[in-house]
């Protein structure tokens, strides 16, 4: 049996169509059938709410008199886009104000927006003929603007991978604080209410289709950038009426030492048209995986810890190389929750009929990496080859002559077999000739938890571990832990000197 | 039980100057655990936690030095209305002061908190502080 759209739309009219949410789909498979439910169930509604870095919205102020061309435009201090005609302007969820005092960015002005308070718009132009005012400034509430128009390039990912990190300090990232030796792991997602999760071939998602976006009916526009179905992150660039949406729906927030983010409920209403369309909304948390990847890896490729489910990461506990780690989410749930709900009612109430892609997404898609024309330094390219170093066993007066004869201010210390052990510098030298004597081997001194880095990490990786522990150098260590070279903050110099190698 | 306890260091005779915390110890037979101090050149601020049973006893010889004294019930503070329950608090607690009910609500269990105020900075939406 099949059931086409007009007969959905029909009932939804008179107000006969079955509307259930996402969460319940599975129960109501396993109770009918499959056959039993796309006979029993029009419309499932999906829904999510988490942070969503990739939104915006562009704004037209209306004429000023004198009228002014605006060049460059600030809302509340944070920079909008105005290289688009002469009164728009798009501004960015992320963008910071350009004052320190506060976190404050696009996503706060935004919220305060839709919360219907007053928004400082400033702006300038060098000023023409046509448009002869420099500068503006004046107080704007959101039913001032002509139009005030969401539109998110990248929302409602497919799926998100969990974070954890392996390394010895807390990291602050896009995925929130992430404590020390996988001391906790975080995660995003609506899993079984995610809008496309269920409908992972993207079958009736798609360009046109309605949605709700932060409590206005909204549209999707088309794929997502960044979209990468083929690899399970696909996502969707939506549009909707900044006007006709709620607080509720749409909140400002910053994730500490990372930046300013906009949280946003978004939902969209799935018909019910076959079988395939009923197994696929019949998907649990059980049955949506995701990796656990290691941010303590700075790279683009970083490696997956574990591989768990949306159950598992909301059973509060996943288990990580034999260790049970404490899981956290960052999209909210109960608003997830809440929005699949609010849909249903706008569907069960007539308010919102359904249509079908008027183009498709690409289920098979896949995003690629940057390409990237200049050449990313690294580590073998300016580090010093000619490395003094000695070993565990030597007097402390040995390594002062060898730190003197080789302007130096490092020696890598190595055991009897060549292997890192510990790192000395000029500083440990002279507190072990300043405190007493009795301290004569060098093994005495040396700094054993040593901070490293390999041949072939980019400079920047490495520049950043300088800065972080607050060291100027760092010995080179190939796979065995042989000291090939070491890097000091002067050699970094090099970069800047156009003296290196290509 | 915890005490915030604060006191101005501006004039030579304010309590600041003088070891109140030791002397109350010393006098009351009480032992008082200082959980976090913060002390600059003109006031200081320090939690303290206590027996339930002295807490009287303690908080009065406290004033009579000149300390104001705040009894800290509650230490967390949830503002409901910037709260979205997402949960990013739950997993970064050393205490396990955080959970959901059935509902996806955030539940705060107050009471085993120790102000360590990891929760404060991970919260994207500035819904907690400490109480006051």
């Amino acid at each position: 049996m099949e059931k086409s759209l007009d007969l959905i739309n029909a009932r939804i009219r008179d107000g006969s169509a079955r509307v259930v949410t996402a969460d319940e789909m599975p129960a109501i498979v396993d109770e009918l059938g499959e056959e039993g439910a796309l006979e029993e169930v029009d419309v499932v509604t999906t829904g999510t709410f988490g942070a969503m870095c990739s939104s915006g919205a562009f704004f037209n102020f209306g004429h000023a008199d004198p009228p002014i061309r605006m060049e460059r435009v600030w809302l509340n201090d944070v920079e909008a886009y105005a290289g688009i005609a002469a009164v728009d302007a798009y501004l960015g969820a992320t963008q910071e104000a350009d004052t320190q005092d506060r976190v404050y960015g696009g996503a706060h002005v935004l919220e305060e927006l839709v919360a219907g308070g007053t928004v400082e718009l400033r702006a300038t132009s060098h000023g023409t003929d046509c448009y002869p005012r420099r500068s503006i400034t004046t107080d704007l509430l959101l039913e001032d603007m002509n139009q005030a128009i969401m539109v998110n390039p990248r929302n409602s990912y497919q799926r998100y991978n969990a974070a954890t990190n392996t390394t010895d300090r807390t990291l602050y990232t896009y995925m929130g604080a992430l404590l020390p030796r996988c001391g906790n792991v975080s995660y995003s997602g609506a899993g079984t209410l995610s809008p496309l999760a269920n409908d992972p071939g993207f079958r009736v998602i798609g360009s046109g289709v309605p949605i709700f976006l932060a409590g206005a009916e909204g549209m999707v526009v088309g794929e997502g950038t960044q979209h990468s179905a083929g690899g399970g992150f696909g996502t969707l660039m939506v549009t909707g009426d900044m006007k006709r949406m709620r607080q509720e729906f749409l909140r400002a927030a910053v994730m500490n030492g990372y930046g300013v983010t906009l949280y946003i409920g978004v939902g969209v209403p799935i018909p019910v048209l076959d079988t395939g369309i009923v197994r696929s909304t019949a998907v649990r948390d059980e049955d949506i995986l995701t990796d656990v990847i290691d941010y303590g890896t700075p790279r683009r490729d970083r490696p997956s810890m574990a591989t768990v489910s949306y159950a598992d990461l909301r059973s509060g506990t996943i288990e990580i190389g034999g260790e049970a780690v404490r899981t956290s989410s960052l999209s909210s749930q109960r608003r997830a929750r809440a929005v699949a709900l609010e849909l249903k009612d706008w569907v069960e109430r007539g308010k919102m009929e359904l249509t079908l892609p008027v183009r498709r997404l690409d289920p098979a898609k896949r995003a690629k990496p940057m390409r990237e024309t200049a050449i990313t330094p690294r580590v073998r390219d300016i580090m010093n080859r000619q490395v003094i170093s000695i070993t565990e066993d030597e007097e402390i007066r040995v390594a002062a002559k060898r730190l003197l004869r080789g302007e130096t201010n490092h020696l890598p210390v190595l055991n009897g077999n060549g292997t890192l052990v510990g790192i000395i510098t000029t500083y440990d030298v002279s507190k072990a000739v300043v405190n007493d004597g009795r301290l004569r081997q060098v093994r005495d001194i040396m700094t054993r938890q040593v901070i490293k880095t390999t041949p072939d990490e980019p400079v920047d990786i490495a520049a950043r571990k300088l800065e972080q522990n607050n060291i100027s150098a760092l010995p080179v260590v190939d796979a065995t832990d042989r000291v090939v070279g070491i890097l000091s903050a002067i050699d970094l110099g090099k970069l800047f000197g156009g003296r290196r190698q290509r | 039980m915890k005490l915030l306890l604060t006191f101005s260091r501006r004039g030579q005779h304010d309590p600041g100057r003088e070891p109140v915390i030791a002397r109350v110890v010393k006098e009351t037979g009480v032992l008082v655990n200082v959980e976090k101090a913060n002390i600059d050149s003109m006031a200081g601020e320090v939690l303290i936690d206590i027996p339930d049973k002295d807490a009287d006893l303690v908080r009065r010889r406290l004033e009579e030095m000149g300390v104001a004294v705040r009894v800290m019930e509650n230490a967390i503070a949830l503002d409901e209305s910037e709260c979205v329950d997402c949960g990013a608090c739950i997993s970064i607690c050393p205490q396990e002061v955080f959970s959901f009910d059935d509902g996806w609500r955030l539940q705060v269990g107050a009471a085993r908190c120790v102000l360590c105020g990891k929760c404060i900075r991970a919260c994207p939406h500035s819904a907690l502080s400490l109480q006051g």
